[in-house]
């Protein structure tokens, strides 16, 4: 606890995020209503009016909750078609030598389907490595329109809410259209196009190049199995594999369009990385200042949103509220990984590992202890799942941090729009809760909370802990589950039990020894996103023509306060108690006990 | 509410033309900013000799083995550094395999070769302390028996770097203060002083290496 340069890593990156929550917050404010003007308009408005006549959208017309839903669900429908199309078929697509320059071949059905959900979903769950199997088109549209169009439509959903929060007596919570269009136009494309080239600047690549072949400055010598003509291993006649030595003189390196995807990747809270290690890559992530970048990017425009929640309902410290409880549930969750990654694991320290160093096993140097444990933190509490070391190899209450960040139904920021929709659900039932306490009516922000709002609030949070529960439980008894598995004991439990957390929570991260793009976990999982994703919007919107239509009541001096300490306290027991015990016994057959076994020095 | 049939005409005609935007015209104008503001990074931070001969990336760590060569952290990619596939061990705090390591033996019990053979902590502690003449006692830097994320990470932690010099220093009969002098300049130091943890870039120094007459 005692490294100064992390605290002030720490500090400054709470102050950043705290500098920029509000003119984001006020910019969000102003896309989000219809009319409303910002300062990008002489740019993009004709961009976005030429749009709605392309596409026939009428601008002026609102939408009630069910046509909103409905526009929402078609629009998902297409983009998940096309991706899994296009990945089917990325080695038949025109202009290969550009945009297929490795010639990979195409997607197998159940991989595409999981690819297809995982991105439609703004989960961006890979059971593929991005190099050795994408082609430039794929990552470019296939990917990357997700990575646009997920995030635009989770901050429209948490823009819809929040209007059916503020309006009373109305029958229409915005047009589904004209959010997703304006959030792309003047809130995603415009930092991503500025972003972009700050990551370039930090060594990131961007180009429609080959993979580039390197003469290796050292030649050397290693030992492979022996391969047919047709690429199958050879093997003995009793079964011994047949070595052979090969010299290793080149080395081949990926090139791409990566920096244009990475930052929507952060931005959006999508996470899908463009290579197999994700942000670990030094060219996804080439130096500490971009993985600070990065971090920031991921938390900004959900912390934005909890001030458009204030500005929005006409009650800005009930979003500074909502905020604080959120930061409280990072900040405790950053110092636990941190001190557990710092303290490192015994077992190798008595094989001669410096005790100092902490827990380097799949970490990167350039970003030591302290910047893994923080983005791992950052990034299971955004529903992001990028990663810049592999959670799979963190100390058992290391990596149980993430794995209770997802429990919580990402709602710790959380994804864009996702995280502030998944919040306010838990904030509707600590009213109700708060109510119930007292003996009155339950009430927020003028509206009383009925039989039907709370029905919809359990719908949404039974689905998300059942769906983990079940999903976790098959695989865990199943052969075709544990034949996935890298790891054995408690930890192999932790690699089932993430999986599913991450996927239901759509944030996409993964205990990555696990090794999926096999039938069953394949489509479990892709079900497992589409559950998580659409299961819990539909009834948010709902939610949000229930609490539109309401009548206003005159506030009293009975009426609960929807900020202040007593409501924070009150929002993170809620959280903590109902989203997030649900997981206790499950946690404590994952990393609970392997953190015991760790400590007594059992191996698996 | 217009027809199911007239929405789902707009989700498509929109998706087309986010499709034109996002995936054609943003990627194309980061591209086109990129190649004219940050060439060399953004197409690779390649490292090129004189002749042309691409020798690596700045940032993507490569195998050495040899003592004259600075020595970089342990790889997880594919079978060791291969850049088409990077990744971690992805194994657990109580895997037996990452600890101990896993070694194909024969029936008299001799270690043969096997695709599934792995060093754990254990051997890369055995070995660092062999090839560099510590003693049984000295605690191994994480980094050197660790492997990153990646399995690309070009650095090594400046403790590990330091107990290498003496090594690659009398390989190439260099003095060792020569060495340390090339560690330094080789040295990516904390992003505005203060984010990330320093590192020295193997790949770097090595070449900086072969750039210095031999002693010998």
């Amino acid at each position: 606890m005692n490294n100064l340069n992390s605290w002030t890593q720490l500090a400054l990156f709470v102050g950043a995020l705290l500098l920029i929550t509000k003119p984001l917050g006020l910019h969000l404010v102003q896309v989000l209503d219809a009319q409303g003007r910002t300062w990008l308009d002489r740019v993009v408005r004709p961009l976005e009016r030429a749009t709605y006549r392309v596409c026939g959208i009428d601008s002026e017309r609102e939408q009630g909750w069910q046509d909103y839903t409905i526009s929402m669900l078609l629009f998902s429908l297409a983009g998940m078609l096309l991706t899994y199309f296009i990945l089917r078929y990325q080695d038949l697509l025109p202009f290969q030598s550009l945009f297929n320059p490795q010639k990979l071949p195409g997607v197998n059905p159940h991989l595409a389907f999981n690819t297809a959900a995982s991105f439609t979903t703004n989960t961006n769950w890979q059971f593929y490595g991005g190099e050795s199997t994408l082609s430039y088109f794929s990552q470019m549209v296939g990917l990357t329109l997700h990575n646009f169009t997920s995030a635009a439509t989770g901050i429209a959903i948490a823009a819809a809410l929040v209007r059916g929060i503020a309006r009373h007596t109305a029958q229409t919570i915005g047009n589904f259209w004209v959010d997703v269009v304006r959030i792309t136009y003047y809130v995603l494309a415009p930092i991503c196009l500025v972003f972009a080239l700050v990551l370039v600047s930090q060594g990131m690549i961007q180009n429609f190049k080959p993979y580039t072949v390197a003469k290796t400055l050292e030649p050397y010598t290693t030992s492979v199995q022996k391969t047919d003509d047709a690429g199958k291993p050879v093997a003995t006649a009793d079964g011994k594999p047949v070595m052979v030595d090969q010299v290793v003189d080149t080395q081949t390196i990926v090139q791409g369009p990566m920096a244009s995807q990475i930052a929507i990747k952060m931005l959006g809270t999508n996470g899908g990385g463009y290579v197999n290690a994700n942000a670990a890559h030094p060219f996804e992530n080439p130096t500490p200042l971009s993985n600070f970048l990065q971090m920031l990017s991921i938390f900004a425009i959900p912390s934005a949103l909890t001030w458009y929640l204030g500005r929005t309902v006409k009650n800005q410290r009930h979003g500074w509220a909502v905020w604080g409880a959120m930061f409280i549930l990072f900040l405790t969750g950053v110092l636990v990984a941190w001190q557990s990654e710092a303290a490192g694991n015994p077992i190798h320290q008595t094989l001669g590992v410096a005790a100092a160093d902490g827990n380097m096993e799949g970490k990167e140097v350039r970003f030591g202890i302290f910047s893994s444990a923080l983005f791992a933190t950052v990034t299971t509490d955004a529903s992001c799942g990028a990663v810049n070391a592999m959670h799979d190899s963190f100390t058992p209450l290391g990596g149980l941090v993430p794995m209770f960040n997802m429990q919580t139904g990402e709602v710790i920021f959380g994804g864009v729009g996702a995280g502030l929709y998944g919040m306010l659900v838990f904030v509707v039932l600590a009213v109700f809760i708060a109510g119930l306490m007292v003996g009155r009516t339950p009430e927020y922000l003028g509206k009383k909370i009925e039989a039907y709002d709370v029905k919809l609030v359990m719908i949404v949070l039974m689905v998300l802990s059942t769906t983990i529960l079940s999903f976790t439980a098959w695989a865990a008894v199943a052969d075709w589950g544990k034949a996935a598995l890298n790891n054995s004991g408690p930890h192999g439990f932790s690699e089932i039990l993430y999986a599913f957390s991450s996927c239901v929570g759509n944030n996409g991260s993964a205990f990555a020894g696990l090794s999926g793009n096999e039938m069953h976990w394949d489509t479990t999982t892709g079900l497992a996103m589409l559950i998580g994703r659409f299961l819990m919007i539909v009834p948010i919107l709902a939610l949000a023509g229930n609490l539109a239509g309401k009548k206003l009541i005159p506030a009293s001096a009975g009426t609960f306060q929807c900020e202040g300490f007593t409501f924070v306290a009150l929002l993170i027991g809620t959280v903590l108690l109902v989203g997030a015990l649900t997981f206790l016994p499950a946690l404590a057959m994952g990393p609970v006990v392997e953190h015991y076994l760790m400590h007594a020095g059992t191996l698996f | 509410m217009k027809s199911l049939l007239a929405e789902f005409k707009t989700s498509l005609l929109l998706t087309l033309v986010l499709v034109v935007l996002l995936c054609g015209a943003y990627p194309l104008a980061v591209w086109a900013g990129a190649q004219v503001l940050f060439p060399a990074k953004a197409n690779g931070s390649l490292l090129v000799d004189p002749d042309g001969t691409v020798r690596g990336s700045a940032l993507l760590a490569q195998n050495f083995s040899s003592d004259k060569y600075f020595q970089p952290r342990p790889s997880a990619a594919g079978t060791g550094f291969d850049a088409t596939n990077s990744g971690g061990t992805n194994l657990g705090p109580t895997s037996a395999k990452l600890a101990n390591g896993n070694h194909a033996k024969d029936a008299s019990g001799k270690d043969v070769n096997d695709p599934g053979n792995f060093d754990g902590i254990k051997d890369l502690v055995a070995a660092y302390r062999a090839s560099n003449g510590l003693k049984d006692t000295v605690p191994v830097p994480a980094d050197a028996v660790t492997r990153s994320g990646s399995g690309l990470d070009p650095h090594i932690s400046l403790a590990n770097a330091e107990l290498q010099a003496p090594r690659v220093a009398r390989a190439r009969g260099l003095s060792l203060a020569q060495v340390r002098a090339l560690i330094g300049q080789n040295t990516a130091g904390r992003d505005l002083g203060f984010l990330g943890e320093p590192g020295v870039d193997v790949l770097l120094l090595n070449l900086a290496l072969d750039r210095v007459p031999s002693g010998k």
